[in-house]
């Protein structure tokens, strides 16, 4: 292992559901626990915290965390950063090390979302008072839902209908195919707030939220904390064979945003940063997509899995289609995608999702993931979106030793 | 005739209603809201340009769990007029997928929203079928 190389020596994650027993904080140090003991360290080991949490960051809960586990002095960030929030955590962590201000790093995700709504679009008042132009648009009154739409099962389903628009081939039964796959893929997890078989009738009968979106099609709102320890290859040298052999190697971290579109001010655009990371991503590896053993990709809505196919090169440009169709991305496909369930089962609170991710596939790279085992994986890529946007993608490979 | 007033400052009303976007001088990016700078080239002056009231539709979706007091199911679109990209409802048109499509050719339309207290209504716009 190189020196300068990066690596995860502990990973965790809590059961993601209804915790209503547990606050942020429980959940964060479940998570935070159970990922330092994976490593065989201690709080006292780490020289650097990135906390992350959409809904707590500004309360401080990477300090709230140290309360509870160990007030060591050391920087504590605080990061929100839409449902990349995770993924962002895990690389302040990362460029902490690599900056060499620290040789190890904690980086935890945290939500509670359980019983949560849709998130965004504001409850619409009565129109009263005087008409007077306000905002950017120089609105009279709220525009969500008179102007299109501003909820995220909205906006995504439009995202997956303008690469049906592009390319043709999409349905309301493909996207509802799609989730399909990751129910039956969530069985297996019992870490999952849903693993419920579902039948495409079930998926397509049930309740619409925005067309072609149904419930069962749209990530699961639940609570749920991961954690993760990064080391740098110098320092793990030093450690015994047995944390050597177990550590699993970050061969790929990317952050991206969205680059100036025509549209992106109009549709938000997940495509063009999302190509871009992963593009970076392989470059950095020095791997392509035909390496890959598994991807767990954000799918926050069953139209989102579609486009991010051909985002992260998995298939051609405007293959997705006959790329799902062919089976490719079940558990014993070619290339497997959300054994985990995905979002819309295993659940996204929102902060821990991107090193969630980053767990399912260090679990498969170590041999570690039971009746869901990809066997003999090697090489995975996670990747995350919060629209705003930012992109989130990971390389792990599996420790040589 | 009630007093009126546009939903927002880039509906302009009258015989024919349009939408106008402010352009960059420069890279010819166009923007529906009041800009700082060009988000796609930085620099900061901006020319004002008619938007076409034809286009296409590129993405919809139809919109049946909203928040409150937000009427549903409505129909939510990216609409292509003539190279720019429009947010918009589609409207006068039943909110299914039967009657909704993807390339959908639809013209712009306006229609009372709301109305003040002080008796002014609020005009807003959405896409509408074209016939034929
Ligand atoms: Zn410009």
């Amino acid at each position: 292992m190189a020196s300068d190389d990066l690596w995860i020596l502990g990973i965790h994650m809590t059961k993601f559901g209804k915790h209503p027993d547990k606050d942020m904080v429980d959940l964060a140090s479940e998570a935070v626990l159970g990922a330092l003991a994976d490593g065989g360290v201690a709080m006292s080991d780490m020289g650097v915290i990135a906390a992350g949490s959409l809904m707590a960051a500004s309360a401080g809960i990477g300090q709230q965390l140290q309360k509870q586990l160990g007030q060591t002095g050391v920087p504590v960030y605080n990061v929100a950063n839409a449902c990349a929030t995770g993924a962002t955590a895990l690389r302040v962590a990362m460029m902490a090390i690599k900056a060499g201000e620290a040789d190890m790093g904690l980086a935890f995700g945290v939500e509670k979302l359980a019983g949560a709504g849709l998130l965004t679009g504001g409850s619409r008042k009565d129109d009263s008072g005087t008409f007077t132009p306000s905002g950017r648009y120089g609105a009279v009154a709220p525009v969500d839902g008179r102007i299109g739409t501003e909820i995220m099962p909205g906006v995504f389903a439009q995202i997956g209908m303008e690469y049906g628009h592009r390319y043709g081939g999409t349905s309301f039964e493909l996207f509802a195919r799609i989730s399909e796959k990751n129910h039956a893929h969530s069985t297996l997890n019992p870490l999952a707030a849903y693993s419920k078989k579902m039948s495409l009738e079930e998926i397509m009968g049930d309740f619409m939220v925005a067309y072609p979106n149904t419930r069962p099609m749209c990530s699961a709102n639940c609570d749920g904390a991961a954690a993760a320890v990064v080391i740098s290859g110098a320092k793990l040298r030093t450690l015994s064979l047995e944390q050597q052999r177990r550590a699993v190697k970050i061969s790929a971290s990317v952050l991206t945003t969205d680059p100036w579109e025509e549209s992106c001010q109009i549709l938000p655009d997940v495509n063009t940063l999302t190509r871009n990371a992963a593009t970076m991503a392989y470059e950095q590896a020095g791997v392509g997509p035909s390496d890959l053993d598994l991807v767990e990709l954000h799918d926050c809505f069953a139209t989102a899995e579609l486009v991010h196919y051909d985002n992260l090169m998995l298939c051609e440009q405007g293959g997705a289609v006959d790329f799902f169709n062919s089976g490719a991305t079940w558990r014993d496909g070619t290339m497997p995608v959300n054994v985990s369930g995905g979002l819309e089962s295993k659940g996204h609170p929102i902060g821990a999702t991107g090193i969630a991710n980053v767990w399912e596939v260090s679990t498969h790279l170590r041999g570690e993931a039971g009746p869901r085992q990809i066997e003999g994986a090697k090489i995975g890529m996670t990747h995350v979106i919060g629209l705003g946007s930012a992109c989130g993608v990971h390389i792990l490979e599996k420790s040589a030793g | 005739m009630a007093n009126q007033i546009p939903l927002v400052d880039y509906l302009v009303l009258g015989d024919r209603p349009h939408l106008v976007a402010k352009e960059c001088t420069s890279c010819g990016a166009r923007y529906f809201d009041r800009r700082n700078a060009c988000a796609s080239c930085g620099r900061t002056e901006f020319t004002s340009v008619d938007i076409a009231t034809e286009g296409e539709v590129r993405a919809f979706t139809i919109v049946a769990f909203a928040a409150p007091g937000i009427p549903t199911p409505y129909v939510a679109a990216m609409v292509d007029c003539g190279g720019t990209s429009v947010r918009a409802n589609l409207i006068n048109v039943p909110p299914d997928p039967e009657h909704v499509s993807l390339g959908m050719q639809v013209r712009l339309a306006t229609e009372v929203v709301g109305t003040d207290d002080e008796g002014t209504e609020a005009i807003g716009f959405g896409f509408e079928p074209k016939e034929g």
